[in-house]
């Protein structure tokens, strides 16, 4: 049973008075995910929105020891941390239980500069949880596209909507045989916080990727943050799993997605909804633009419903 | 007591071993010619139980850096290793160590520069990384590179300053030297166990190298200029305290030799400065009052020990390792030239770049050269 978010705990590692855009998701998400860590951590963050609104120094709205490190080092620079915790431990330096590492890094910091980086901690296995909050877009520099821009997407990069879909970067971990793999998103924060408490408490590598749908690069009315959210699941766009030592499960409401019981909402009003896809319905060629929409989101939830199956 | 041990081996082993008399926690390391051998050493030492640290064998340089510099704010004690591209690569993370005031200590095994492709030394490499805000010292033999990396402990700490140790590669990282390696009680009593003033402690939360406003940045970038300035006599003390506990001198911020005659002053860094010295003796045989002045340390650069050293009326013949592109000549005589300007104005400069991508540079090589200088 997934936590009520009325069960969640009262505490809160995210302090008012930060500057993050109202509604914001990555915000929001990173709420959640206190509320699941507890204070006992080490946060390591990249340039990103989520350093730009954290306060400026000597301010931090976050409760935690947060450091601010060269955009494509997130995996590099959490083994670090990880590593010299532990030996710092094993010397009798360091007393008590160690506090959680964890990544908070935006799509670009994720997908595009930082893959390589997080892929080598990865496939070392390091004791870290790795949270991409993706907003789809380099949203800090003024919304450009990164590997996580969904096929159709306008960003300042991509003025007539981007031409290739986006990379399924989950997968992409789970095939680095790490021992815990999950998604989520905002309109979810029950399935966010059992999922977060969960990879607390598994040893070595853990990703968690939260879709953050951010008004200001998909182009929506600030409060609809959460309603965004909750139709990216609906329609498909977003799925919601986790596999715990390679093994894929999805979770409510995807499941019923894949195993058919129910049938994803078409991706229409998701793409009226938002400016950075509406602006296709201008061009000559807008129903092929909105079919490839489509056509992506069937194809992963077909994919995904096969790539579960393999179970060896 | 237990008295020193005196073996064989190579620069880059020397650099493994003073890794583990420095009781170090975390290595980050990634393979690059000739540095490579530093790293598999410490990969075996850790693997064998000989050194209790982590090796954290990751998949790049620029990582390496970045690896190296969180596990410092974590409060660790780090080192890492790299040449020529290796260090290119990591310089964006060089400025993180530096401006984060972490004292990370890291030898660069020297090597000419990616394109065209070589393996064997000059300084470009690290002259590269002049404005990084990290002490360089330079290294003349297989001893030094072993007693420098304790003493950049010792400074960087004591300063929160990174250090890089540098040392050319295959002359020194290669060639078997003698090597004394003094009990490890006299390398503890020289240097203690590393104590953070600060690390990243979740009952401390605080923010590192967040963003700033300009009255914040400012100051803290004016601090890095003048603390770097205020590591030369560190870098004195530690190298005095080091003789005084071990017995062994390199020098401190210079090293010379014949000089203080000299009317003609050879000036160069790291192991061609070994070979110089016999090139000294060649000329002082054929009737040319010649001498060495070696900087140790190259960065914060030693002006005022150099200024003071120089014998009066001193014809000065800078060799350097590495260009100066847009100038003529190499760096090493660029800054000498910057430093001596209005102070000594008895002193003449000349110049050469010589030794690029490991021409060897014997000493009748360099001799000859600095008579051909002289007569310039
Ligand atoms: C090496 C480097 N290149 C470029 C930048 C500029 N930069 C800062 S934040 C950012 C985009 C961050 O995108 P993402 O990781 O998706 O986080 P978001 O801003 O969307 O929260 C870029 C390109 C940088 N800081 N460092
Ligand atoms: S631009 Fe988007 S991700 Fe960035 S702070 Fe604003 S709402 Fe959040
Ligand atoms: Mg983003």
């Amino acid at each position: 049973m997934t936590t009520s978010i009325k069960k969640l705990p009262d505490t809160e590692q995210v302090l008012s008075g930060n500057g993050a855009c109202g509604g914001c998701p990555a915000t929001m998400a990173l709420r959640i995910v206190g509320k699941a860590l507890g204070s006992n951590a080490i946060m390591l963050l990249t340039p990103s929105c989520s350093v730009a609104s954290m306060g400026m120094t000597p301010k931090l709205a976050y409760n935690w020891p947060c450091i601010n490190i060269t955009f494509a080092t997130a995996g590099s620079s959490a083994s670090g941390i990880t590593h010299a915790l532990e030996i710092m431990k094993e010397k009798g330096r360091l007393q008590g239980e160690l506090p959680t590492v964890f990544s908070w890094v935006g799509d670009g910091g994720t997908y595009d500069i930082g893959f390589q980086a997080l892929s080598a901690a990865a496939e070392r296995n390091d004791n870290m949880i790795f949270f991409c909050y993706n907003n789809e877009a380099y949203s800090n520099t003024g919304v450009q596209r990164s590997g996580a821009t969904p096929r159709g997407s306008f960003t300042t990069t991509t003025p007539t909507g981007k031409r290739q879909p986006k990379k399924n970067m989950a997968l992409l971990m789970l095939e680095h045989n790490i021992p815990y793999v999950a998604t989520a998103t905002v309109a979810y924060p029950g399935d966010l916080y059992d999922k977060v408490v969960k990879a607390k408490n598994i040893p070595g590598m853990k990703y968690i990727e939260i879709l953050a749908p951010c008004y200001l690069g998909w182009q929506f009315d600030m409060p609809e943050t959460v309603q965004m959210s909750r139709m990216a699941v609906r329609n498909g766009a977003w799925l919601l799993w986790e596999a715990e030592n390679g093994k894929i499960d999805f979770n409510n409401p995807s499941s019923q997605i894949i195993s058919g019981k129910k049938k994803a909402e078409p991706v229409n009003e998701y793409v009226m909804k938002q400016g950075r896809f509406n602006r296709l319905l201008k061009g000559s060629d807008a129903e092929q633009r909105i079919a490839e929409i489509q056509g992506d989101i069937d194809h992963q939830i077909a994919f995904m419903r096969e790539r579960a199956k393999i179970t060896i | 007591m237990k008295s020193a041990q005196v073996t064989m081996d190579t620069g880059a082993h020397a650099a493994a071993l003073a890794v583990k008399s420095a009781r170090v926690d975390v290595v980050p390391g990634y393979p690059i010619t000739p540095q490579t051998s530093i790293m598999e050493a410490i990969a075996a030492m850790v693997e064998n139980d000989e050194l209790h640290a982590r090796f954290i064998p990751v998949e790049g340089e620029h990582s390496s850096m970045a690896a190296a510099v969180s596990a410092s704010a974590a409060g660790a004690r780090v080192f890492t290793a790299t040449s020529a591209n290796g260090l290119l690569y990591m310089h964006e993370v060089l400025h993180m160590a530096s401006g984060g005031r972490l004292p990370v200590v890291m030898c660069n095994v020297n090597r000419g520069i990616f394109a065209p492709w070589t393996l064997w030394a000059d300084h470009q490499d690290s002259m590269a990384q002049r404005d990084t805000g990290w002490i360089q010292y330079h290294c003349s033999s297989n001893q030094e590179v072993f007693n420098t990396i304790l003493q950049a402990y010792r400074v960087a700490e004591q300063i929160n300053i990174p250090v890089m140790v540098n040392f050319d590669g295959f002359a020194i990282s290669h060639c078997l030297m003698p090597l004394t390696l003094p009990p490890q009680e006299d390398i503890d009593r020289f240097l203690p166990p590393y104590e953070p003033e600060w690390r990243l402690d979740p009952n401390h939360p605080s923010s590192f190298s967040n963003v700033t406003n300009a009255a914040e940045y400012a100051p803290f970038r004016q601090m890095l200029s003048e603390d770097i300035l205020a590591a030369i006599p560190l870098v004195k003390q530690a190298a005095q305290e080091y003789k005084d506990i071990t017995g062994m001198w390199d020098g401190d911020t210079i090293d010379t030799y014949r000089l203080e005659d000299a009317e003609v002053v050879a000036i160069a860094i790291n192991s061609m400065a070994a070979e110089l010295r016999l090139s000294i003796d060649i000329l002082r045989e054929q009737g040319i009052k010649a001498g060495l002045l070696r900087p140790r340390l190259f960065l914060p650069f030693p002006a005022e020990d150099i200024i003071s050293a120089l014998p009066q009326n001193a014809q000065v013949m800078v060799l350097d390792r590495n260009y100066n592109f847009g100038h003529p000549g190499g760096i090493l005589a660029s800054e000498l030239k910057s430093m001596l300007f209005g102070r000594r104005n008895d002193i003449t400069v000349k110049n050469r770049v010589m030794g690029i991508g490991g021409i060897d540079l014997t000493r009748r090589f360099m001799a000859a050269e600095i008579r051909a200088m002289m007569d310039e």
